[in-house]
């Protein structure tokens, strides 16, 4: 599996586009929620149902896709696309992820001044601010429990530590992202050492 | 020249945003909000709602929402691009590392490492989101008594929803928008 675009190249047919775009173009339309919705979602229409990609390598995909900056759902849209037809599937399952949201974010932004102004509008934007808030803090909970039940010690400190920069020290994100993966890096790295040593 | 400043904040973000949605939420409020006044901070709260009520990805949804106020359509294709261009490069690149040598344990490694300052930088937008829907302003106010009832009600039921029942967070909004509705137009 170590050249997967050059091996599809042979079998992409415009018809291969086509089912990649409306497929990526169809699940974007209709995931609430984010990447960790849409996963599953493309999980069962390229492994399941399309056989496109096996079962184990959709699950590394998934790991890649969530490794690596940015949306996850257009990540795996990437993905997906590069592995059934290199990088020309590639853009297509870009396009087909970020077109739903751009149209309907482009419409409402249309009307956001007007809709905005409007009473009834106005009251139920401000219990749905307190409802998003909500459930922001049910995934901080979720993500930090996480990391609290692990008992890992030099994680619970960075987290502390990251939020007193961020929300009182006013520290640059940029900075704290780079400190954070460094000690990612150096903790993997000296892990790995110490276990070559043990004769693992 | 705001089209480039666009595109060169999203990529920023794009760079930036690990661990999906959410994790880009501080990032576009430090640039939109706080660095460039694209967006007021009511802005900012009424596009992180308008995410989380429309399909497709938080990050998509922001960067063609500040693109098409700071410069219209235009704006929008050149944020998103910008947004996209990113994970693009990275994520081929990684595919193509992870194809040939298929070793991920630093990146892995690395991805463990920044998870807590993804979580902490998520909680301090998140507490910023909470500010403004109790208090509606951006900072504490000098008396902390001085909250909105019906905000902190709304909050404090749909936090209880959402942990005991684990629901989808669309019903946990759309009940929230008209319960909302009810009580000011009774109360307020």
């Amino acid at each position: 599996m170590d050249s997967t675009a050059e091996k599809s190249g042979k079998k992409t047919s415009a018809n291969t586009y086509l089912t990649l775009f409306l497929s990526t173009f169809k699940i974007s339309a209709c995931t609430f929620g984010g990447g960790f919705v849409i996963i599953p979602l493309l999980r069962k229409k390229f492994v399941e149902e399309l056989h496109w990609i096996e079962e184990e390598e959709m699950l590394d995909l998934t790991a890649i896709a969530q490794s690596s900056p940015g949306a996850i759902a257009v990540n795996a849209s990437i993905l997906i696309g590069y592995h059934v037809a290199g990088v020309p599937g590639a853009l297509i399952t870009i396009l087909g992820t970020v077109l739903p949201p751009l149209t309907i974010i482009s419409v409402i932004s249309a009307f956001y001044k007007s809709f905005r102004d409007n009473i009834y509008v106005s009251m139920a934007m401000t219990g749905m601010l307190a409802a998003v808030a909500a459930v922001i803090t049910d995934v901080v909970f979720n993500m930090a429990g996480d990391i609290f039940r692990r008992k890992d010690v030099a994680a619970v400190l960075m987290l502390v530590l990251a939020f007193i920069a961020v929300r009182y020290l006013k520290v640059n994100i940029l900075i704290i992202i780079l400190v954070s993966a460094l000690v990612g890096a150096v903790r993997t790295l000296s892990k790995e050492k110490a276990e070559k040593e043990r004769g693992f | 020249m705001v089209l480039l400043q666009l595109f060169l904040s999203f990529m920023k973000i794009g760079v930036l945003s690990i661990g999906g949605g959410y994790a880009a939420m501080p990032l576009i409020q430090n640039e939109a909000v706080e660095l460039h006044g694209w967006l007021t901070m009511t802005q900012f709260a009424d596009i992180m709602t308008i995410a989380e009520m429309t399909p497709g990805p938080i990050a998509i949804n922001s960067a063609t929402f500040v693109g098409i106020q700071a410069a219209g359509i235009p704006g929008a294709l050149v944020a998103t691009a910008g947004c996209v261009l990113p994970s693009c490069i990275i994520v081929l690149t990684l595919a193509y590392i992870y194809y040939r040598f298929r070793g991920l344990s630093l990146i892995q490694g690395i991805l463990a490492g920044l998870r807590p300052a993804v979580i902490a930088m998520i909680a301090s937008a998140g507490l910023s989101l909470i500010i403004l829907s109790i208090y509606g302003q951006k900072t504490l106010p000098a008396d902390l008594t001085a909250v909105q009832v019906i905000p902190v009600i709304i909050f404090l039921v749909s936090f209880a929803v959402l942990r005991l029942r684990k629901p989808d967070p669309i019903m946990v909004m759309a009940s929230a928008g008209i319960s909302s509705v009810i009580l000011l137009s009774i109360f307020g």
